[in-house]
């Protein structure tokens, strides 16, 4: 699997510094998942989080605050070091999405859109923002199209491409209201994407347009 | 607490971490305490956090140091970057009041990187030091968006309303100074 489009620096950096809101965030963190690329610049970034507040000029803390720290750490338990889980499972759905929906591909609530196309609605505490997992049956070719907001979409099963390129496992794009396009699902596997977009219409997304035509939406 | 054989600031608090991880040693974590808890409260009180509010997160970036000191690896990160990361999900759960995602490291469905090269791994140290450097000779401008940013949190579009700059000008200036300290760090292209 190469990834061949990531996440933007600006939105990388956005994640790092914490401005990112959680919906958009989910998004940014299954594709790092993905991606040691991304992985990697993020850390980066961190570093420099790191190198920018220990030049950030001090400010005094309160004595009492230091007192009531202490007295807090007899009753704080201790983590324990992280252990990479030994799993011969191989999982569709990265962890920070498996965490909100409970389960890989095979074991969440599917709702039907119309002929084949499948959704699920992700739970976010981003509001105004709709996050959701989208299964386009293969082959599928879209209607041009244009976007009412900003748009992330990021592939974990199957394939689609638009004027823009080809979008595969892992792939990453993100699509502004200045972008027109014609995604087409690949054929030979559906395509399972997560879809975040701040749209106001419920059916704004690409892949969300993608299955207007074959629900008569 | 290690004596004396720390010869850097950042293997310093490195060894401070490991002491409290190991053994719970409480001068060690004063001693953190005395030097991140001020750049944590700024770095807050900067963002237009009430004072109060800013000592909680001081209070509670320290405590989950504490609580997590086994966790930190040295040969990963240095330290203050570790800090940066604890208080940034402090401020996201205490202010923001929602969820941060993030990659699991034990996700077995994650994709493995390549182990960093020994050299890598030594050289933390001096590494901290470039960056430290590469900082202080980055254009205003650049500096500028940076500190915006990871001191004050602003998205990138903030930052573009704020400065009164043009979104595009905004995300090359990013770019350009991340380009630069990656190439000072040794990493990306
Ligand atoms: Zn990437």
């Amino acid at each position: 699997m190469t990834i061949t489009h990531h996440a933007s620096e600006a939105l990388l950096l956005d994640y790092a510094t914490g401005a990112l809101d959680e919906a958009w965030s989910l998004a940014v963190a299954a594709h790092a998942s993905l991606c040691a690329e991304c992985r990697s610049a993020l850390g980066d970034m961190e570093r420099l989080g790191g190198a920018l507040l220990e030049t950030a000029p001090p400010h005094a803390v309160d004595d009492a605050g230091f007192d009531a720290v202490l007295a807090r750490l007899d009753s704080v338990t201790a983590e324990p070091p992280a252990l990479p889980v030994a799993s011969d499972r191989e999982y569709v759905l990265p962890a920070p999405i498996r965490r909100y929906l409970g389960g890989d591909v095979g074991e969440i609530p599917w709702r039907r859109l119309g002929v084949g196309a499948r959704q699920v609605l992700i739970p976010t505490g981003t509001p105004g923002v709709t996050t959701r997992l989208l299964r386009i049956p293969a082959g599928k070719p879209v209607p041009a199209h244009s976007h009412g907001g900003l748009e992330l979409t990021l592939v974990f099963s199957g394939a689609y491409s638009d004027s823009t390129g080809h979008y595969g496992r892992g792939d990453f794009q993100e699509a502004d209201p200045t972008l027109r396009h014609q995604p087409h699902a690949a054929p030979g596997e559906d395509c399972i994407c997560l879809a975040v977009t701040d749209a106001p219409l419920a059916f704004s997304s690409p892949l969300m347009r993608l299955v207007q035509p074959l629900i008569g939406i | 607490m290690s004596e004396g054989t720390a010869k850097t600031p950042l293997e310093f608090h490195a060894s401070l971490v490991k002491a409290i991880a190991e053994t719970g040693d409480r001068a060690a974590f004063e001693t953190l305490y005395r030097y991140f808890g001020p750049r944590v409260k700024a770095v807050a009180l900067r963002q237009g956090t009430d004072p109060g509010l800013a000592e909680e997160i001081v209070q509670e970036t320290m405590v989950n140091l504490w609580r997590k000191a086994a966790l930190f690896d040295p040969a990963k990160a240095a330290v203050s970057t570790w800090v940066f990361t604890i208080a940034r999900n402090v401020r996201v759960d205490l202010l923001r009041k929602t969820l941060r995602p993030e990659p699991d490291m034990t996700d077995p469905s994650m994709t493995p990187e390549g182990e960093p090269p020994p050299s890598e791994i030594v050289s933390r140290a001096e590494e901290a030091g470039r960056l430290h450097q590469a900082l202080s000779r980055l254009p205003a401008e650049q500096r500028l968006v940076l500190e915006q940013a990871f001191l004050e949190e602003k998205p990138h579009t903030e930052i573009a309303t704020d400065l009164d700059l043009p979104l595009g000008t905004v995300k090359s200036r990013i770019r350009l100074a991340f380009r630069r300290m990656r190439a000072e760090l040794g990493g990306g292209e």
